[in-house]
């Protein structure tokens, strides 16, 4: 009976993964293809967003991640350099082509240059939206910063409200935000799963749960969550002699889900930056008081940290440190994006200070739109048994 | 002041005035007072040209270091490409910025510069105008524990962005930066053990006021035709000592006299190219190992380079317009200039079509060049993007081409002069320059010209 359960449960636990792969591939939905109580589409770019704003207006808010590796360029080319990310040239890819033509905005932050020349790019190519870039703050350690995000996230209110022609009521506001505190609960519980059985959950399932937000409403992502962790929990799955690694590198650009998979193949990866931005907040947002209000304070005193966020109290390398601390990992896989400027910045400082600490690590450089994955492979089973010699 | 003031300068300029040696004086003395910066105790700072708070490092007579100019130094100096190879061979990617590249390179050389000895740093301003300035003080941090500060620059958030002095969006972004300014201050009293003396940022905010209105008129005065100057030659000597001297009487008075010296030749019809046929507008930054050939294939065509962006952009973004500072209120003012600052001049550029429309009418130019830099993603990211839109819009003919701020290995002589001779062969084909001697003089606003202007 037990037995029986359990199957049932892998089995609807396959179907939302295979959904969750199909949203993946999906372009935004269409307009007239919204749930109820959404009337439009707010792309944004990584890394974060206050989705609950754009949630609270009634836009769908969808994160616009680039093209993958299925994805032919025929206009970016012509509108971008060949120096510049996969990530930012197939996104104007997709504005040129038409994929994102039904979005009311797109929004980008200051997370690097190239990713703020979107909005530029937006604008002359797709005048009907909204481009906009969100000014948050590199300075996060003077005090005001908390006022400013507030006002940042106000003037935005606006601007929405006057596109829309629909106001946001503060209630509306504190009702995205229990909403979207649900997901965060529920998103440290798909985690802790990863640390502390990580034969339960690979990065790439992990990886595909926690995405299927960026084209569904956050209400029916939780939902999603809640139906897959029992699933997930019940899983009898033995542990195998895998080393245990954290990825960073993944915090904007997508690293391609066959190399996610190459990396389950001969790793347990405990912790990972994949899609930072989406549990950028390591506690709830509080859902009384002032609410944008509350998620200017969440962002400078209850968030993450990543290659594009200055702040005095996170180091980049003190925040690697941590998360190899707390996830119990033996060594780091420390990745970049090709051509993105912050990663290849933070590659070089992270491995000189893993260097220091006596942490191994191994270094993969990567493209969205990469299809090869063999030398990935070869290198990533070296990597692995050289750890499994060295730890045992 | 009228645009008869800006043409009826009537007295010759004195003729012991050579801008560029000057300059380079002003230059070499800036080097000389890094090196002696330890021996007279003076504190020091890393400033970058955009965004650097440098009104209020003077009131703590911080000797400024500006890692950029030493960058592009190592390229004009013929040297660079050591620096850069000692940064990749440490770990440094080649698509990162050279700029960066050559300080690391700097760094594990142990500060020694071609211009001399660099003192490490007490304190690094590093804003967000451009993201790599942020990077690259981490990296300061990192290896010669250098304490940071993060300024903070609100920048233009979307197309048609107007911010005007006074306005609900400027007073909450002057705010923020005010708020900044209070807190840089606290950080400098601690580093220098020195107090604030808000009369003596007044008395730095006056330099800086009479320095900008010249720099103003000088870049008004480019609007002649013939051009007096070549915005990317000349104006790359006139832009160091907008940085390097702001704020300073020395500076400013390096200014009035160059302001003084073109009015003169502009009186006298000198253009800076002999025969000016084409005048031309240059988005990008320059290529510092080939500086003076990349300007040589474009007046060997008659061409001059009328204005450049990198002015505006590399000098602080002070031409803005209207961009003066209030001393009776020194502090207030220098945030709500700081803010204005930000989105007209710096962070404009991600927005770049709608500052060039207008460029193209102020200077009255015949094309633009655009300048793609493989590693500097804050100029070149969108610029294949607004060649296309300005086409379309414009119809004004360009040119984009491609190297390196100061990696000589991205310097390819053959192609880029390819591409510029059939960039002239159409624009003669088009009809060739519009007739000079008919065509009004392009002429500075009124506005821009009038600022601090002493004529």
């Amino acid at each position: 009976m037990a037995q029986g359960i359990q199957e049932d449960g892998e089995t609807a636990l396959v179907e939302i993964l295979e959904r969750c792969n199909a949203l993946r591939l999906a372009p935004p939905p269409a307009d007239d293809a919204l749930p109820a109580g959404y009337s439009g589409t707010l792309g944004h770019f990584p890394v974060y967003f206050p989705e609950e704003i754009a949630h609270a207006a009634g836009l769908l808010p969808v994160h616009v991640l680039g093209g993958g590796n299925k994805l032919e360029l025929k206009y970016a080319d012509a509108h971008m350099g060949s120096f510049v990310c996969s990530i930012c040239r197939s996104t104007a890819e997709l504005g040129l082509n038409g994929t994102l033509q039904p979005l009311t905005g797109f929004v980008t932050h200051p997370i690097c240059d190239a990713a703020k020349h979107l909005a530029g790019i937006w604008s002359r190519n797709l005048p009907e939206q909204l481009a906009q870039i969100l000014y948050l703050p590199q300075n996060v350690n003077t005090p005001g910063a908390v006022r400013f995000i507030a006002a940042e996230y106000q003037r935005l209110r606006g601007e929405l409200e006057r596109k829309t022609g629909r106001p946001i009521a503060d209630e509306s506001l504190r009702a995205s935000l229990r909403i979207y505190n649900r997901n965060r609960r529920l998103l440290r519980e798909l985690y802790a799963i990863r640390r502390d059985e990580p034969w339960k959950l690979s990065c790439t399932e992990s990886y595909l749960l926690l995405r299927a937000r960026t084209r569904i409403p956050c209400e029916q992502h939780n939902e999603m969550l809640e139906a897959a962790l029992p699933a997930i929990r019940a899983r009898r799955r033995a542990a195998q002699d895998k080393p245990r690694v954290v990825f960073v590198g993944g915090f904007c650009e997508q690293p391609p889900l066959e190399m996610l998979e190459t990396i389950d193949d001969t790793c347990y990866v405990v912790d990972d930056d994949l899609l930072i931005g989406m549990r950028w907040f390591t506690a709830d947002v509080p859902e009384t008081g002032e609410p944008m209000w509350a998620l200017a304070e969440s962002f400078v005193e209850r968030s993450a940290a990543s290659p594009v966020q200055h702040d005095e109290r996170k180091t980049k390398e003190g925040y690697l440190m941590e998360m190899l601390r707390t996830s119990g990992a033996d060594a780091a896989i420390v990745t970049a994006a090709k051509f993105c400027e912050p990663g290849l910045d933070e590659q070089v400082a992270w491995s000189k200070h893993l260097d220091h600490e006596g942490v191994q690590y191994l270094i993969l450089e990567f493209e969205e739109k990469m299809t090869s994955f063999e030398q990935m492979a070869m290198q990533l089973e070296t990597f692995a048994e050289s750890l499994l010699f060295s730890i045992a | 002041m009228t645009i008869d003031t800006v043409q009826t300068p009537a007295t010759a300029a004195p003729a012991e005035f050579d801008a560029r040696v000057e300059g380079q004086r002003l230059m070499k003395e800036w080097y000389g007072g890094l090196e002696l910066a330890g021996e007279r105790g003076q504190p020091v700072a890393n400033v970058f040209v955009m965004g650097n708070a440098i009104e209020i490092l003077r009131c703590f007579d911080f000797q400024l270091v500006f890692p950029e100019i030493n960058s592009l130094q190592t390229g004009v100096r013929k040297v660079s490409e050591e620096y850069l190879r000692l940064s990749e061979d440490y770990g440094m990617s080649p698509d990162v910025c050279s700029y960066v590249k050559a300080d690391v390179g700097l760094i594990l050389k142990e500060q020694k510069h071609p211009a001399g000895l660099i003192p490490k740093a007490d304190i690094a301003i590093a804003s967000n105008m451009c993201s790599t300035f942020i990077k690259w003080a981490e990296i300061w941090e990192r290896m010669l524990k250098t304490p940071t500060f993060v300024l903070d620059l609100p920048g233009q958030r979307a197309a048609n962005w107007e911010v005007r002095p006074g306005d609900a969006q400027h007073a909450a972004d002057a705010r923020w930066v005010e708020a900044q300014f209070r807190d840089l201050i606290e950080r400098c009293e601690r580093i220098t053990g020195r107090r604030f003396r808000m009369e003596r940022l007044a008395e730095v905010q006056s330099e800086v006021n009479r320095m900008v209105g010249h720099w103003n008129n000088v870049m008004a005065l480019n609007r002649n035709c013939p051009a007096p100057y070549n915005a990317m030659l000349d104006g790359l000597t006139y832009i160091g000592i907008m940085n390097v001297y702001r704020g300073t009487a020395e500076g400013a008075d390096f200014m009035a006299r160059l302001e003084e010296q073109l009015r003169a030749q502009v009186a006298r019809g000198e253009g800076k190219v002999a025969g000016e046929k084409f005048r031309l507008l240059f988005s990008g930054t320059p290529c510092y190992v080939s500086m003076r050939r990349l300007v040589e294939l474009f007046e060997s065509w008659g061409g001059v380079f009328a204005y450049s962006d990198y002015l505006t952009f590399a000098a602080g973004g002070m031409d803005a317009g209207d961009l003066v500072y209030d001393t009776s209120r020194p502090l207030e003012s220098l945030a709500e200039v700081t803010a204005l600052a930000a989105q007209r001049g710096l962070s404009n550029q991600f927005f770049a079509h709608e500052r060039l429309a207008q460029n193209v009418r102020d200077y009255d130019v015949d094309g633009i060049v655009f300048h793609g830099i493989k590693s500097c993603r804050f100029v070149s990211s969108g610029m294949a993007d607004t060649r296309d839109y300005l086409n379309k819009r414009l119809k004004i003919p360009s040119l984009y081409i491609e190297s390196d701020l100061i990696d000589p290995r991205y310097w390819s002589d053959a192609q880029i002069k390819n591409r510029v001779d059939a960039f002239f062969e159409s624009l003669n084909q088009r009809g060739g320059p519009a007739p000079h001697a008919g065509r009004a003089a392009a002429v500075p606003l009124a506005s821009e010209a009038s600022i601090g202007g002493e004529a």
